[in-house]
Order: structure tokens, then C-alpha cells, then sequence
């Protein structure tokens, strides 16, 4: 009987620890809480579900997201896939808080088609639905889109790169996201429209190329993989002299190649996003030009538009563009842009 | 009792208590679980719910369905690593074939239920015939069934599915609370298996062979045998988890299930199966899976970020290893 009963003490020690914890969950947030007995007549509660925890654009997102709710007396529900690309998590989150009266769900679809029935169905049940970020597929299945103008943000560093290397011969990498990811299509064909390349626009499905592009991989916006597909692209064609990346951590990894090869000095990085670190890289001259964006802008006006939804039932609808600003340390003439200083204030991460 | 051909003749109180240990009790995860329960219960009213236990069920169900084929081959004292990815293939084929190659849906779902199956017969004929380590047949099946989903599906998420591939995920009132077929067909496979463990030849045999390969084999029990049968049977699970997904999702979705063997073997550890195989229940891990959902659940609702959901089922997971070590160690 003492291993029975070994057992069962061990199982109640293990629950023990459990509720302790749950509870200790609980107590560190209770910032954004009002009622924990979950009462309808309470805050209004939003959600928040970003694509991962970890990634600073979606740390200074939900920051805004919290600041806001607190400054409307809202209550703000977060959650996050375990990696980019995690569909069942998100749709589990969505349900979750569904369950818990949310009146409105902010999300950056990880997956930008597989979301939809998911998003559809909290819709089906009240809740306004905004995309942050990133656009669901197709993007009708939400109520509303805050986000970036991606294709906007390559043409931005497109049309900069096109100045800053005027009359030179060009041979491009592009240092891109994941297949079939809207954002990454989108600034990739941003990129080369803002450079002059013919017959694409923003509703161009497939990633656009050009003959001057000599080498394109994906990255997943991982600084790893953007050193490794750097170093096989230099291995391709030694000539490179510009390169696109998706966003800054996969720029720092071209840069990173670049340099052991000897070519940081030659080549031209540009890049989208302008997160703080990638700021300081264009201040060290490591990134010629990013194209920078606002999560904070998001998420503050994502936690507006659901608190007025419960307020007055006004639902907030089509697309809402963020703003993008080219961030150099070098402008070019006849391509309006900001300085690093500029770019630091506004920063993320 | 275990398997008769090994089962001593003697009854004694001693040996039932053996007996009882060797295959495993659920008190303790469901005590776990129950606890789990009543501590949300009493901080939102919004989880005691039919509606919400539904809910909780439906998003176990894939992980937990995954689990069942995880159990049965952790019995063996085996491990699967590419469970999550040989159902992200399933689904691929399942939906590709069905919307893209204009296959009736239901040819469509049973080649998908085929390739799974391939591919668990495939990891038990590695794991008995050349042999080599279940760890290392799966870490490589996970890389291949991996590499093929993105490859076949061209990194495609598949959309506008016949109805008759997400039918699992439609619902059915009991009162009034909606439960999808999907939750009862994942209920039906761990009774079924339940059964097939626990009062049939071949459940014994499976638990015989996790005990002690050897000594199973000098008993006359075809070890080989058995352990490719419960790989491929595995497979054949996994193909109805990816049914399973498909509906709850509806659509064929390429990066699905890349954490799921992970999941599926916290299930079966928090349901009380041992890693080294030879004991444990299948309910257990029932019960595992829930406990993971319920605190998922739970916490969103009282409004506790995600992560601690995490950082908890890591801790529990650990805790419920430690007991199945000690009470190994007092059976000695």
C-alpha cells in the first residue's frame, strides 16, 4: 500500500504546485484585471493574439495594447502562437477568448488563410475582428486591417536604393521571409517596383523578379538564416553590390556574411521594419536605409476601435495604414526620408 | 493482470499491488485534473460551462488523439518524435487530393489515412528489422515527413475543402451545448483502445513487450511482431488526428502539428504512462491532454497571458515523471 499511497501524495504535491503557480500567474497580472470573478458588467475586454511572444514588434505591440486598455479602463487578454507559422495556437486563443466575453479580438495572423475559419466563426458570434500587421487572406475575412502598407514600405527603400546607386550596374540579392507569406511578397514587389522594375503592383500574387536579382532565399527574418542564405548567395555570385532583406535581424545577418567576405563596405543593405536595433545598425553604417512601421500605432488604435465597438457599436472597417517613414543616415536627394534621430524616438524593441 | 504467459500463479495481496503498478493507476492525473477544474471554476463562472467543456475537449482533441498512437508505442518503451509531422502529411495529401486532383472526398481521406500508416509500418519495420532506435527512426521520419509536406503541398495552405472533409468538426446539441463528431470520435478511440489494452491478447503482449522484450519473447509472444503492429497502428491514429484537423481548422495547412509530438508525449507523461515502458493506461493520457487544455483554457479565461501556460505544464511534467520514479523505485 506505501507506493499507493506514494502516489497519490506525489499527485496532490504536483496540483499543489500547480494552483500555486496558476495563482501566482494570476497575481502578476492582475494590473489590467478588474473582475476576477469574470462578471459581464465589468471591463470591457479586448484580446490581443500576436503571431509570437518573443519577437520585439509584437513585445512593443502589446505594450501599446496595454498602456491603451489601461487609459481606457479596458481589460487586455493576450496571447501568442509558440513559433511563427503556429495556426492551432491561434485558433485555440481565439476560441479562449471568445469564451471569455471579449468584445473584440486584435490578431496577427500567423497563418494567413488557415485563420480565416477560425476568425469567421468569432465574428458569427459578435466579436469585431481587426487584423494588426499582417492581412488575412482574403482580407474581407476581417472586420478591419491596421497595419503597415508593406508594399508601400518596399517601394520606400526601392526608390532609395535606385537613387543611391544611380548609373551603377546593378546586382541584387533579396534576402526574403517564408513562401507563400503575404508581408514578404509584399515588400519583395515593393522593393523592385520602387526600384523601377515594370508591371507589378500591390495586388501582384507572386513574388516579382527581375533579371538584375541574382539570388533570392528566404530567411524566415531569422539573423541566422539570413547570414547563412548571405554567405550561399555570395557564393553564387560574388558581384553582389545591393541587398534587400525582409526586415533588420535578417539584414544584420547579410551584414554579418558580407563582412567576413570582406564586402560590408561595397555593398548596400536595405531593409524594412526599423526596430530600435536596426536604427543603431543604419547609425553604424552597417544598413544604408530601412523602411521603419508603428506596432505601438497598431495596437493603440486596434484597443480604440474595439472599446468605441462596445460603446456606441460602431464597427471599424477596411483598411487603416500605420505609416511607414525611410529611415537614412545618408539621404539621397529627390527621396524624402528621416534621419537616424528620428528614427531612434520612434523606434521598437 | 498482465500478460497470463509471464503472470505468476500466486495471488497474493503483494501481487495485486505489483499487478496494479505495473499497468498504471489514473488517480493521480485525474486528482490533478479535477483540482485543475475546480480552482477556475471558482475564479470565473465562465468555465463551468457546457459550452466552454466543449470547447476544451475540441482543442485536445488532435494532440490527444496524436497520443494515443504516442501511448501505445511509448508502452513499448519506444518514443515518437514524428507523430505531429506524419499528420501534417496526412492532412496535406487528405486536402490536396481532394480539392486540387478532384478525388471523391472520402478516397481522398483514406489515402491520407493510407501514406500515415505507411509511414508508422514504415517506422516499425526500421525499429524491428534492421533495428535501430525508435528515437532515431522517428527523428528521422519527423525531418522527412517534414520536408515532404512542404514540398508536395509547395508551400500551399489548401482552402475551399468539400464539406465532407471538415463534417468532423460540425456540431450536435446535447441540451444546450454543441459537441462536434470530431470530440466524440476522439472520445470513441480511447475507449476503444482502452479496450484493446486492457482485456484482449494483443494488449497484453504490447505491455509484455514494454516490460521486457526478451522475457516476452522467451514466452513465446512474436516481439516483432507486435511492436510493428503498434507502429503501424500509430500511423493509422495519426491519419485520424489529421482528419481531426482538418475539420477543426478547415483547411490543409502545411505548418500544422510542428510541436505536436512534444504535446502528445506531455500527455501521455502527465497522464502517468511510463517513459520506459510496460505501464501506464490509456485514459491516463486522456486525462493528460485535458489537464494541458484546461489549463490553457482556464488561465485565457481568468486573463493570464499564454506563456505561464507553458512555464506550468513544463513544471508539471517534470513533477509527474519524479512520481512515476519513485513509485518504480518502491515496486522494486
Amino acid at each position: 500500500m506505501m507506493a499507493k499511497y506514494g502516489k497519490t501524495v506525489g499527485a496532490l504535491a504536483l496540483t499543489g504546485a500547480m494552483l500555486a503557480l496558476g495563482a501566482c500567474g494570476g497575481g502578476s497580472d492582475t494590473g489590467a484585471q478588474t473582475t476576477p470573478g469574470g462578471q459581464g458588467g465589468g471591463a470591457i475586454k479586448v484580446g490581443l493574439i500576436t503571431k509570437t511572444e518573443t519577437n520585439p514588434f509584437f513585445v512593443k505591440m502589446k505594450q501599446g495594447a496595454e498602456q491603451e486598455a489601461k487609459a481606457k479602463g479596458a481589460e487586455l487578454m493576450s496571447a501568442a502562437g509558440k513559433f511563427d507559422g503556429d495556426n492551432a495556437s491561434q485558433v485555440t486563443a481565439i476560441e479562449n477568448m471568445v469564451a471569455a466575453g471579449v468584445k473584440g479580438i486584435l490578431i496577427t495572423p500567423s497563418d494567413t488563410k488557415a485563420i480565416v475559419p477560425a476568425i469567421e466563426k468569432a465574428r458569427r458570434q459578435g466579436v469585431l475582428v481587426i487584423a494588426l500587421d499582417t492581412p488575412t487572406d482574403p482580407q474581407s475575412a476581417v472586420d478591419a486591417l491596421f497595419a503597415t502598407n508593406n508594399f508601400q514600405a518596399g517601394v520606400l527603400i526601392g526608390k532609395y536604393a535606385a537613387a543611391a546607386n544611380a548609373g551603377k550596374q546593378l546586382k541584387i540579392a533579396t534576402l526574403d521571409l517564408a513562401p507563400g507569406i503575404t508581408v514578404g511578397v509584399l515588400r519583395h514587389n515593393g522593393f523592385l517596383s520602387g526600384l523601377g522594375v515594370p508591371g507589378i503592383t500591390q495586388d501582384t500574387k507572386e513574388q516579382a523578379t527581375d533579371p538584375r536579382v541574382v539570388c533570392s532565399q528566404d530567411t524566415a527574418g531569422d539573423q541566422a538564416k539570413g547570414q547563412t542564405a548571405m554567405e550561399n548567395c555570395l557564393q553564387k555570385d560574388p558581384g553582389i553590390n545591393l541587398v534587400y532583406t525582409i526586415n533588420e535581424p535578417a539584414a544584420l545577418g547579410a551584414w554579418t556574411a558580407l563582412k567576413a567576405a570582406g564586402k560590408d563596405k561595397d555593398v548596400m543593405i536595405v531593409s524594412v521594419d526599423g526596430g530600435c536595433t536596426g536604427v543603431k545598425a543604419i547609425q553604424e553604417g552597417k544598413i544604408a536605409a530601412t523602411s521603419q512601421q508603428y506596432p505601438l500605432k497598431m495596437a493603440t488604435q486596434g484597443v480604440d476601435a474595439v472599446v468605441s465597438y462596445a460603446q456606441s457599436g460602431t464597427k471599424a472597417s477596411g483598411y487603416v495604414d500605420t505609416g511607414t517613414t525611410l529611415i537614412t543616415a545618408k539621404p539621397v536627394p529627390g527621396v524624402e526620408s528621416k534621419d537616424v534621430q528620428y528614427g531612434l524616438q520612434n523606434c521598437w524593441g | 493482470m498482465t500478460a497470463p504467459t509471464i503472470a505468476p500463479p500466486e495471488r497474493s495481496a503483494a501481487t495485486a499491488i505489483r499487478q496494479r503498478l505495473l499497468t498504471g493507476s489514473v488517480v493521480g492525473p485525474l486528482v490533478a485534473l479535477l483540482i485543475a477544474c475546480a480552482f477556475f471554476a471558482t475564479q470565473t463562472d465562465r468555465f463551468l460551462t457546457g459550452g466552454n467543456l466543449s470547447l476544451i475537449i475540441q482543442q485536445v482533441m488532435v494532440v490527444g488523439t496524436l497520443a494515443i498512437g504516442q501511448t501505445l508505442i511509448i508502452l513499448t518503451a519506444g518514443i515518437d518524435l514524428a507523430n505531429g509531422a506524419i499528420m501534417a502529411f496526412g492532412t496535406i495529401v487528405m486536402t490536396k487530393l481532394a480539392v486540387e486532383s478532384g478525388l471523391p472526398p472520402l478516397l481522398a481521406v483514406l489515402a491520407g489515412l493510407a501514406v500515415c500508416t505507411a509511414f508508422g509500418l514504415a517506422n516499425g519495420l526500421l525499429v524491428t528489422r534492421v533495428p535501430l532506435p525508435p528515437f532515431i527512426v522517428t527523428l528521422g521520419m519527423l525531418n522527412i515527413a517534414f520536408a515532404l509536406t512542404h514540398l508536395y503541398s509547395d508551400e500551399q495552405t489548401v482552402t475551399g475543402l468539400p464539406p465532407e472533409l471538415t463534417a468532423l468538426g460540425n456540431t450536435f446539441a446535447i441540451g444546450d451545448t454543441q459537441v462536434t463528431y470530431g470530440s466524440v470520435v476522439t472520445i470513441a478511440l480511447f475507449l476503444l483502445f482502452a479496450y484493446l489494452l486492457g482485456q484482449t491478447a494483443w494488449g497484453k503482449h504490447v505491455y509484455a513487450v514494454g516490460n521486457n522484450a526478451e522475457a516476452a519473447r522467451l514466452t513465446g509472444i512474436r516481439t516483432n511482431r507486435v511492436l510493428l503492429g503498434v507502429y503501424a497502428t500509430a500511423g493509422l491514429v495519426y491519419g485520424i488526428a489529421g482528419l481531426l484537423l482538418v475539420a477543426r481548422t478547415g483547411v490543409g495547412d502545411p505548418q500544422a502539428g510542428q510541436t505536436d509530438n512534444l504535446d502528445s508525449i506531455t500527455a501521455v507523461v502527465l497522464g502517468g504512462t511510463s517513459l520506459f515502458g510496460g505501464r501506464g493506461l490509456i485514459l491516463g493520457t486522456l486525462i493528460g491532454a485535458l489537464i494541458v487544455g484546461v489549463i490553457r483554457n482556464g488561465l485565457q479565461l481568468i486573463g493570464v497571458p499564454s506563456i505561464y501556460q507553458i512555464l506550468i505544464t513544463g513544471i508539471l511534467v517534470i513533477l509527474a515523471v519524479t512520481v512515476d520514479q519513485i513509485s518504480r523505485r518502491r515496486v522494486k
